[in-house]
């Protein structure tokens, strides 16, 4: 089979979950609960992709954890996202030249 | 006047994701190579699907010689979140955000973009979505095709340590209103664990289904216990 039809329908797919709901759910939402359930949405489902996945996005628990302990501080004083993303990239690059990790 | 500022501060907003994408993207670039795909295909899958666990499950499938059911329901289940952030995005949309920018921006609606965007503290006025979208996408696309097409030049650690880019933004994002907010800090904790414990209790359970299910949990844990009376956005 031709990889562009295997294409056409991954893109064809995620296009649609995304667009459907995006382009009619034009009303707001006026219950308090759904508001508030939706509220929360962004925190919950971002923690929920970033813990435990972090601990694993080098390849090693060592580098992660100690380029996720670096994103921790820096976040917590409000440093802007690509400074906080570069030190955890940058503390994980460095701890890996460590002897023994 | 308005709308380009608007496109340049979503630009601007845009830059750690679209450079943390070109680093993800990269690793998506050599590993579309490897498993028989031409630089052309993975460059156009990028363009064309803008998301990474999809794409990743994707050229699996394509390499294995799957049927397109298969393709088809396994994008489904792995972008279904989409769906959650697409509707809690549509709440905190600009009037200026017609019907037809709603079929344009949703094709940007990832992770990240679903990130900056549902904290902004104003509404998201369509030209401030594309303007994040236009450099993510970039990212994204220009990656895959570095990866693919020289992906074994650069140092293995430093591919390695790019990995936590993402998530380190990701962290960025949700500490200070979760440091500000008991209510958010406790459903960031509830998901965290919830999502620990589907890893190892549960790992039948893929990581798209598993933030699914965090997700909603800990956002129905957080409106039961704290509900947000006010109507303004803090």
């Amino acid at each position: 089979m031709s990889i562009w039809i295997y294409i056409l329908v991954m893109a064809g797919v995620t296009y649609l979950i995304r667009m459907i709901p995006f382009a009619f759910f034009t009303k707001k939402i006026k219950s308090v609960f759904l508001r508030s359930f939706l509220y929360y949405i962004p925190y919950a489902v971002l923690a929920a992709m970033t813990i435990p996945a972090i601990f694993f996005s080098t390849g090693n628990f060592i580098t992660s954890a100690a380029g996720t302990a670096a994103a921790l501080i820096l976040a917590y004083f409000k440093l802007p996202l690509i400074v906080v993303a570069l030190a955890a990239s940058l503390t994980a690059y460095g701890v890996s030249f460590i002897p023994g990790v | 006047m308005k709308t380009n500022s608007e496109f340049l501060s979503g630009m601007a907003a845009g830059i750690p994701i679209g450079l943390g994408y070109l680093s993800v993207s990269f690793g998506f670039g050599i590993a579309a190579v490897r498993l028989g795909i031409s630089v052309l295909s993975a460059v156009v899958i990028s363009l064309t699907n803008l998301t990474s666990a999809g794409q990743a499950q994707g050229i699996d499938i394509i390499a294995a010689g799957g049927t397109l059911i298969e393709m088809a329901l396994v994008q489904l289940v792995i972008n279904l979140r989409y769906a959650l952030m697409a509707i809690s995005l549509s709440q905190n949309l600009d009037e200026g955000f017609t019907l037809r920018h709603r079929f344009i921006a949703a094709y940007g609606i990832t992770d990240e973009i679903f990130a900056l965007c549902s904290t902004r503290k104003k509404p998201v006025t369509p030209g401030y979505m594309y303007g994040i979208i236009v450099v993510s996408s970039f990212g994204w696309t220009f990656g895959t095709l570095l990866g693919a097409a020289a992906g074994e030049i650069l140092p293995p650690e430093l591919i390695s340590a790019m990995g936590i880019m993402l998530y380190g933004m990701f962290i960025a994002i949700i500490i200070p209103p979760a440091a500000e907010k008991r209510s958010i800090l406790l459903v960031v904790v509830f998901a965290s664990g919830l999502s620990v414990m589907c890893r190892y209790l549960l790992p039948f359970i893929s990581g798209g289904f598993t933030v699914i299910i965090c997700g909603i949990a800990a956002s129905l844990f957080g409106a039961l216990l704290f509900p947000i009376k006010e109507e303004a956005k803090e």
